[in-house]
Formats: C-alpha cells, sequence, structure tokens
C-alpha cells in the first residue's frame, strides 16, 4: 500500500497552496504529458525575432545568412548594407523557415545606418522605440476585451556587432548597451573575429568584458541548470565571451570538404571551425539551445518591465502620488473597486452628517415657532386680562354711581316731601291765626 | 504563439539548421516547471467519485470519507503532487460534498459555478495585476469536470441537465456513468443513446476529444462515439489467473476495471489523462477563460473601440473609464447634494408657511382685541356723561336747596322770635 506520505507546502506565487506527497502503485500515464505539448507545439509552430545592431561593413547580413543557411538577403531582397542610409532605419524581414517538420516564423529585425553618421548621437533612440512599440502593441493586445490570436512580434534577442579594434569598446557600443539592457536580451559579438589573431582576440575578449561589468551593463545570461553537462557547456561559453563570430555565403572546398568560409591567399578561415571562430558556439547557444530561454526572457523580464511600468503610469494620471508604492501589487480594476468602495462610505458619512444638520436646523427653527406662538399667546391673554379689568372697574363705577343716584334721589324725595309737609303746616297755621 | 506567417516568404534551407529542437526546448522548460491539472468531480452522494479518482491516479488520495452533515452543497478541494518518471504533476481534485441530497436541490449547481468562477476570477485579478508573476502562478481552475451519472438506466435526470447546462460554458464537461457494473450491456447501449441524444436535445455541450491533430484524431474520433464512458472503479486487488487486478468480485463473477469488454475504464484514463491531458488544459484557457474575461470586463464597462476609431490603446482606455468612473463618483456626490438642498428649501417654506399662519391668527386676534377696547372706551365715555350730568344735576338741586333753606330759615327764624314773644 501507499507509504511515504509527505506533506509538502510549496509557497506558490498565489500564497502557499498545500500540496501532499503522493506515491503511486502503478503507472498512470501523466509521464506522456511532454509528448503532448511537444505535438501541440510543432502543430502551433514557432516564431523568433531576432534584431542586429552594428555598423555598415560589419557583416551582420552575412552572419544572418550563415546562421540560417539560407539566402536572407539576397539579389531579390537586398540586405539593408547595399542600401545607403541617411538616418538610421529599422527594418524588418519575416521568412517562414521548415526543417524536421518544425515551422518557424523567423523576423529578422536590421538597423541600417546605425553608427554610420558622423554624429551618432540619439541613434539607438529608433531602436528603442521600435522596440517599445513591439511591446505596446504586445500589451494593446493583451489587454483587449475580445482578445483572439496573439501574434508576438516582440523583439526575443539583440545581436550586438563590436567593430574588431582590438582596444576595447566604443562609447557608441557601451551607450548602446547601457540604454537597451533591460529592454532587450543583448548578446554581444566581435565581427570580422578574422581580421584578429587568437591573442589578440583574448586580450580583447576581457578588455570588453572588463568594460561591461564596469559600466554595470546586463547582457544575456545563460540559465543555471541542474544539469552537470549542461552546466559545463554554459561555463564553457560563459568563458568565451563575447563571441567572435565570421560569416561567410559562400562555399570552399577544403580538404575535400565543402565548408562555408573566407577564402584568403594563406588560407581559408572556416566559418563552423571552432579552432577559427565561436560562430558555432552562437549557432548552437542561439538556435540549438537557448532559443526558448531568450524568448522566456523577452516574456516574463524585459516585457514585465515594460508593462509595470506602463500600467503604473496610468494608474497615478490624477492620483494623489504619495500613495505609498505597495499600490503596485494591484490591478487597475482592484484599485476603481476600492475606489467605490471608499466612496460608498464616504457618501454614507456625508448623508448622515447632512441629515444630522437638517435634523438639528429643523428643530431649531420650530422651537422659535413654538417660542414666538407661546409669547404671542401670552401677550394675548395679557392683553385679555388687563380690558377685562377694566370692565369690571367700569362696572364697578356704574353701580356705585347707581348706588349714589339712587341714595340721592331718595334723599330729594325727602326732603322735597318734607318741604311739602312744612309748607302744609304754615298754611294751616295761617289758617288757625286768622280765626 | 501564431505562424499565420503573413507577409512571409518561404525559404529553403541550405542544410541543418538545428531549430528542429525547439519543441524538446519547449518541452524540457515545461518539464522543469512541472505540470498541473485540477479535476472537479460533481455527482451526487454515493456515485464513487472518491474511488473512481483513486483508481485513475493509482493512490489513495483521501485519508477518510467525506462527512456529509452540511447543509447545501460544499466543494471540498485537496490538492496532491504526484510524479512519474521525471515529470512532476500538481493535480487538484474537487468534490462535490452534498450534490443532490437536499429536498429543494434549485440551487445545487450554484455553488459549483460560484467556485469554477472563483478560481477564474483569481487568475484574472493576477493577470491585471501591475506587478505579476503569471509565469509562478499556481493555477487553480478547473480543467475537466467529470460528471458522475447515476446508472438508473432510464435517462438523465432533471437536476443532471439542469446543472451540466450551467456549466458547459464554464468548463469541459466529460460525462460518465458511474458504477456501471449495475447495468447490464444492452440497458447501457440504450442509456448511452438516450443520455446523448437528451444532451443534444437541451443544447449541453460536452467536451469533445480534438480531432484536428492527425496523430491522434482518429483515436480521439473513436472514443467521442463511446461517450459517456461506463465506468466501475475500484481499489481491491483480485487474482485472476495469475495477476492481481483491480476489480470488484460478486458472487456470480468478479468485474474488471481494466478489462475493456466490462466497462470504459481505460478509454476514460486513455483520454482524460495520456492523451488529452493538455488538451483540457489548453481549453479552459483559451475558450472557458476567455469567455469569462471578456463578460467580466465587458460588466465593467470596458469595450474595445470600433474599427473606425483609433485602435486600441490600454493606457487611454484606463484614462477614460477612470475619468468616467470619477465623473460618475461626483455626480453622485452632487445629486445627493442637491437632494437636500431640495429638501432644505421644502422644508424652509413648509416653516414660513406655519409661521405666516401664527402670525394671522394673533393679527385677527389683536383686531378682535382692538374693537373690544373700542367697545370699552364709549362705554366709559358714555359713564362719565351721566356722571357729570348727575353731578350737574345734584350741584342745581343743592343750589335751589340753600336758597330754599335760606328763605325758609329766615321765616322760621321769624316764627321762633314770635312765639318767644
Amino acid at each position: 500500500m501507499s507509504t511515504g506520505e509527505v506533506l509538502v507546502s510549496k509557497a506558490d506565487g498565489n500564497g502557499g497552496i498545500m500540496a501532499l506527497q503522493k506515491n503511486l502503485e502503478g503507472y498512470v500515464g501523466f509521464a506522456n504529458l511532454p509528448n503532448q505539448v511537444y505535438r501541440k507545439s510543432v502543430k502551433r509552430g514557432f516564431e523568433f525575432t531576432l534584431m542586429v545592431v552594428g555598423e555598415s561593413g560589419l557583416g551582420k547580413s552575412t552572419l544572418i545568412n550563415s546562421l540560417f543557411l539560407t539566402d536572407l538577403y539576397s539579389p531579390e531582397y537586398p540586405g539593408p548594407s547595399h542600401r545607403i542610409k541617411k538616418t538610421v532605419q529599422v527594418e524588418q524581414s519575416k521568412v517562414l523557415v521548415k526543417e524536421g517538420g518544425v515551422h518557424l516564423l523567423l523576423t529578422i529585425v536590421d538597423t541600417p545606418g546605425f553608427g554610420d553618421a558622423v554624429d551618432n548621437s540619439n541613434c539607438w533612440q529608433p531602436v528603442i522605440d521600435y522596440i517599445d512599440s513591439k511591446f505596446e502593441d504586445y500589451l494593446n493586445a493583451e489587454s483587449r476585451v475580445n482578445r483572439r490570436l496573439m501574434p508576438d512580434s516582440r523583439v526575443q534577442c539583440c545581436l550586438y556587432f563590436i567593430a574588431p579594434s582590438g582596444h576595447g569598446l566604443k562609447p557608441l557600443d557601451i551607450e548602446f548597451m547601457k540604454r537597451l539592457h533591460e529592454k532587450v536580451n543583448i548578446i554581444p559579438l566581435i565581427a570580422k573575429a578574422d581580421t584578429m589573431t587568437p591573442e589578440e582576440c583574448q586580450q580583447f575578449k576581457k578588455q570588453i568584458m572588463k568594460e561591461i561589468q564596469e559600466h554595470k551593463i546586463k547582457i544575456y545570461e545563460f540559465p543555471e541548470t541542474d544539469d552537470e553537462e549542461e552546466m559545463k557547456m554554459v561555463r564553457k561559453i560563459k568563458d568565451r565571451l563575447p563571441l567572435a563570430v565570421v560569416g561567410s555565403n559562400t562555399i570552399i572546398e577544403v580538404n575535400g570538404k565543402r565548408v562555408r568560409g573566407r577564402q584568403y591567399p594563406w588560407g581559408v578561415a572556416e566559418v563552423e571551425n571552432g579552432e577559427h571562430c565561436d560562430f558555432t558556439i552562437l549557432r548552437n547557444m542561439l538556435i540549438r539551445t537557448h532559443m526558448q530561454d531568450l524568448k522566456d526572457v523577452t516574456n516574463n523580464v524585459h516585457y514585465e518591465n515594460y508593462r509595470s511600468r506602463k500600467l503604473a503610469a496610468v494608474n497615478y494620471n490624477g492620483v494623489d502620488n504619495n500613495k505609498n508604492k505597495g499600490q503596485l501589487t494591484k490591478s487597475p480594476l482592484a484599485q476603481m473597486d476600492e475606489e467605490r468602495r471608499d466612496h460608498v462610505s464616504k457618501m454614507k458619512k456625508m448623508e448622515q452628517e447632512m441629515e444630522q444638520v437638517f435634523e438639528m436646523k429643523v428643530k431649531e427653527k420650530l422651537q422659535k415657532l413654538r417660542d414666538s406662538e407661546v409669547e404671542l399667546q401670552r401677550r394675548h391673554e395679557q392683553m385679555k386680562k388687563n380690558l377685562e379689568a377694566q370692565h369690571r372697574e367700569l362696572e364697578e363705577k356704574r353701580r356705585h354711581h347707581e348706588e349714589e343716584k339712587a341714595s340721592w334721589e331718595a334723599q330729594q324725595r325727602i326732603l322735597e316731601q318734607q318741604k311739602l309737609d312744612a309748607s302744609r303746616t304754615l298754611e294751616k297755621n295761617k289758617k288757625k291765626k286768622i280765626f | 504563439c501564431n505562424t499565420s506567417g503573413e507577409g512571409a516568404r518561404a525559404v529553403p534551407l541550405a542544410g541543418h539548421v538545428g531549430f528542429d529542437s525547439m519543441p524538446d526546448q519547449l518541452v524540457n522548460k515545461s518539464v522543469n516547471h512541472g505540470f498541473c491539472f485540477n479535476i472537479l468531480c460533481v455527482g451526487e452522494t454515493g456515485l464513487g467519485k472518491s474511488t473512481l479518482m483513486d483508481t485513475l491516479f493509482n493512490t489513495k488520495f483521501e485519508g477518510e470519507p467525506t462527512q456529509h452533515n452540511q447543509p447545501g452543497v460544499t466543494l471540498k478541494s485537496n490538492t496532491y503532487e504526484l510524479q512519474e518518471s521525471n515529470v512532476r504533476l500538481k493535480l487538484t481534485v474537487v468534490n462535490t460534498v452534498g450534490f443532490g441530497d437536499q429536498i429543494n436541490k434549485e440551487d445545487s449547481y450554484k455553488s459549483i459555478v460560484e467556485f469554477i468562477d472563483a478560481q477564474f476570477e483569481a487568475y484574472l485579478q493576477e493577470e491585471l495585476k501591475i506587478k505579476r508573476t503569471l509565469h509562478s502562478y499556481h493555477d487553480t481552475r478547473i480543467h475537466a469536470c467529470l460528471y458522475f451519472i447515476a446508472p438508473t438506466g432510464h435517462s438523465l435526470k432533471s437536476l443532471d441537465l439542469v446543472t451540466m447546462k450551467k456549466l458547459d460554458s464554464k468548463v469541459n464537461i466529460i460525462p460518465i456513468v458511474a458504477k456501471s457494473d449495475a447495468i447490464s450491456k444492452s440497458e447501457l447501449a440504450k442509456f448511452k443513446i438516450k443520455i446523448t441524444s437528451e444532451l443534444v436535445s437541451n443544447g449541453v455541450q460536452i467536451y469533445q476529444f480534438p480531432t484536428d491533430d492527425e496523430s491522434v484524431a482518429e483515436i480521439n474520433s473513436t472514443m467521442n462515439s463511446h461517450l459517456p464512458f461506463a465506468v466501475v472503479g475500484s481499489t481491491e486487488e483480485v487474482k485472476i489467473g495469475n495477476k492481481m487486478v483491480k476489480a470488484r468480485q460478486y458472487p456470480w463473477g468478479t468485474v474488471q476495471v481494466e478489462n475493456e469488454n466490462h466497462c470504459d475504464f481505460v478509454k476514460l484514463r486513455e483520454m482524460l489523462i495520456r492523451v488529452n491531458m493538455e488538451d483540457l488544459r489548453e481549453q479552459t484557457h483559451t475558450r472557458h477563460y476567455e469567455l469569462y474575461r471578456r463578460c467580466k470586463l465587458e460588466e465593467m464597462g470596458f469595450k474595445d473601440t470600433d474599427p473606425d476609431s483609433k485602435p486600441f490603446s490600454l493606457q487611454e482606455t484606463y484614462e477614460a473609464k477612470r475619468n468616467e468612473f470619477m465623473g460618475e463618483l461626483q455626480k453622485k456626490e452632487e445629486e445627493m447634494r442637491q437632494m437636500f438642498v431640495q429638501r432644505v428649501k421644502e422644508k424652509e417654506a413648509e416653516l414660513k408657511e406655519a409661521e405666516k399662519e401664527l402670525h394671522e391668527k394673533f393679527d385677527r386676534l389683536k383686531k378682535l382685541h382692538q374693537d373690544e377696547k373700542k367697545k370699552l372706551e364709549d362705554k366709559k365715555k358714555s359713564l362719565d356723561d351721566e356722571l357729570n350730568m348727575f353731578k350737574q344735576k345734584k350741584t342745581a338741586a343743592e343750589l335751589l336747596q340753600n336758597q330754599a333753606q335760606q328763605a325758609g330759615g329766615s321765616t322760621t327764624l321769624k316764627r321762633d322770635k314770635e312765639r318767644k314773644k
């Protein structure tokens, strides 16, 4: 039965999903997965974009033809060196090549005019612009809502040709490499290596590598592998950097063999002879072993750098730039989501505040109204009372007057009566006297 | 990667260049990186989902059987590291626990759809990040959904049809008849036909093994005609002849899992793992995920500009979207403010109206009071007039009296004088 169950917690790119290791008790068949991948990749076909940069006359076109054993540049499709340019152009040629059932769409990007002018300031700019525009095309294609076929025209490798002066790098070489080493995989090559003796070449290489290190230029690095054999090969290549190459379009017969080479009065410099130059190493590395890695590094490193820089600029457009750098891990959509949520809570708060103020003001106003009502009522009551008091006073006065009047009138009547009585008595007396 | 080769001319090679090693380079990188595959098993309790997984992968996955006491449908996911020769596979098996157990199964499919969408969402979020690590991202999207059909022999249950219809645009569905040793061969044939016709008539899209690649077209198309696969799972081994084979032992005979006459297990394994695993992953990424992504982005209001305007620019779109978004927020704020202003206005008018009424009321009262006062004044005046008149009368009368008294007095004096004489 199954034994040896080990709990393996792998901290992955997305936060450590725990995976339990299981032993299989028999053949399942997923070991066939690589074949499935193989099959599908052959069906899909491959593509590769290679850029060559260097002054005219350094044998760039010849080298390409030698590398791919074809006449990429022929009388019908002349290479850039045959066309005279005033300014630096960037041109691409696409060819479809087939080998062993494998289809390869090869794009060669040429930069005629590079370094040929008297004043070469900014001659790297068209190159940078070209590389960036390919990144941009890819970014836009990747960001569409409807994405279908995404043709990949990003520059995956740049062969930089150094003139075989024997001294060191030219200022133009250094400037170019410094500006492009974070945009593309740079493989520096010593052109026309058959103009130097092995010792001169050795010296030249050391000098160049020293200067590259001094200027902190990051040329393409061969990846480490666990395979001992492969590592040995990688180390061998590293020792011979930068590769010194010779190219040729002509086939010459040497010792009964037909080889590509350059015929001199003193002998033939063979392109594919490891003792004559590093061409074979270049070809094997570029095409036979590291082509896929060049594509992967372009996709995972150079393109991602471009993309994150581009998107960070978009994100911060109009947004407070003091936000901490941790924001860079969020997608613009997630950021908008968060902003929306923040806004909702802000609005809620604002609504609450406004509601409170409103309530308070209404309460105030109502209170005032009530107070004024009370006041008016009070005044009215007072006036009423006043009036009533006056009424009562008046009544009192009238009553008093009535009383007085009544008593006086009564008095008057008594007096009248008395007067009448008196006058009657007088009359009586008068009558008595007479008798 | 696309070699449509527009604008490219084909050139012959004068020798061996060596790029025919590209597929090998690619394969080596994939092998070094490791593979990952995620299977979702959907089916009622007791259809042998866990056993089938164990049988397919020749290992015992779960320690103990899952608890079935949760209400609703829950999804349990487990990840395993497997290795076969130099190929490392990170396998995730997701099981639906409690599917079909409820009385009301209307919402059963929901948690499954939510789970699948959540994996798409996680990938989309990663893809949209500014600093992203897609290369080392552990892909949790479901690559294959094994849908377990109960071996009733009659037809698909409505739960099955509803669920598969909801899932067919989100995941590769491979329907299988579970515990198929419960059905006889003739019944099984009829059952398969019935299932297939029901799926077709309901428009359910199940996964078709691809026939575009000549090397596997034939076997794939043959297998397509055997769908749904009738499987039996077992981790028990029985001795048949002189070999130990995986089988289920009955009194009347032994069902051998890997015997193609007994069931379609071998076909399932062949198709799912040995031939089409990579295609399942690819379909998930290029079809199901793209559909999810497209819908999600359209939901958020993103769209590609139409053909006659400028070509699509990500930066401009994001900026436009952002401006629109900010404008929307500002508009909302403004609307709320306006609403308050309106309310304040209304309330003010109300209160003013009340104030006016109050003043009118008191004005009226004041007028009444004025009238009353005037009446009182009049009364006072008339009383005062009376008093004056009375006084005058009194004064006149007193005057008369005094005069009379004076005269009378003198007469009385005279009389008194005479008496005295």
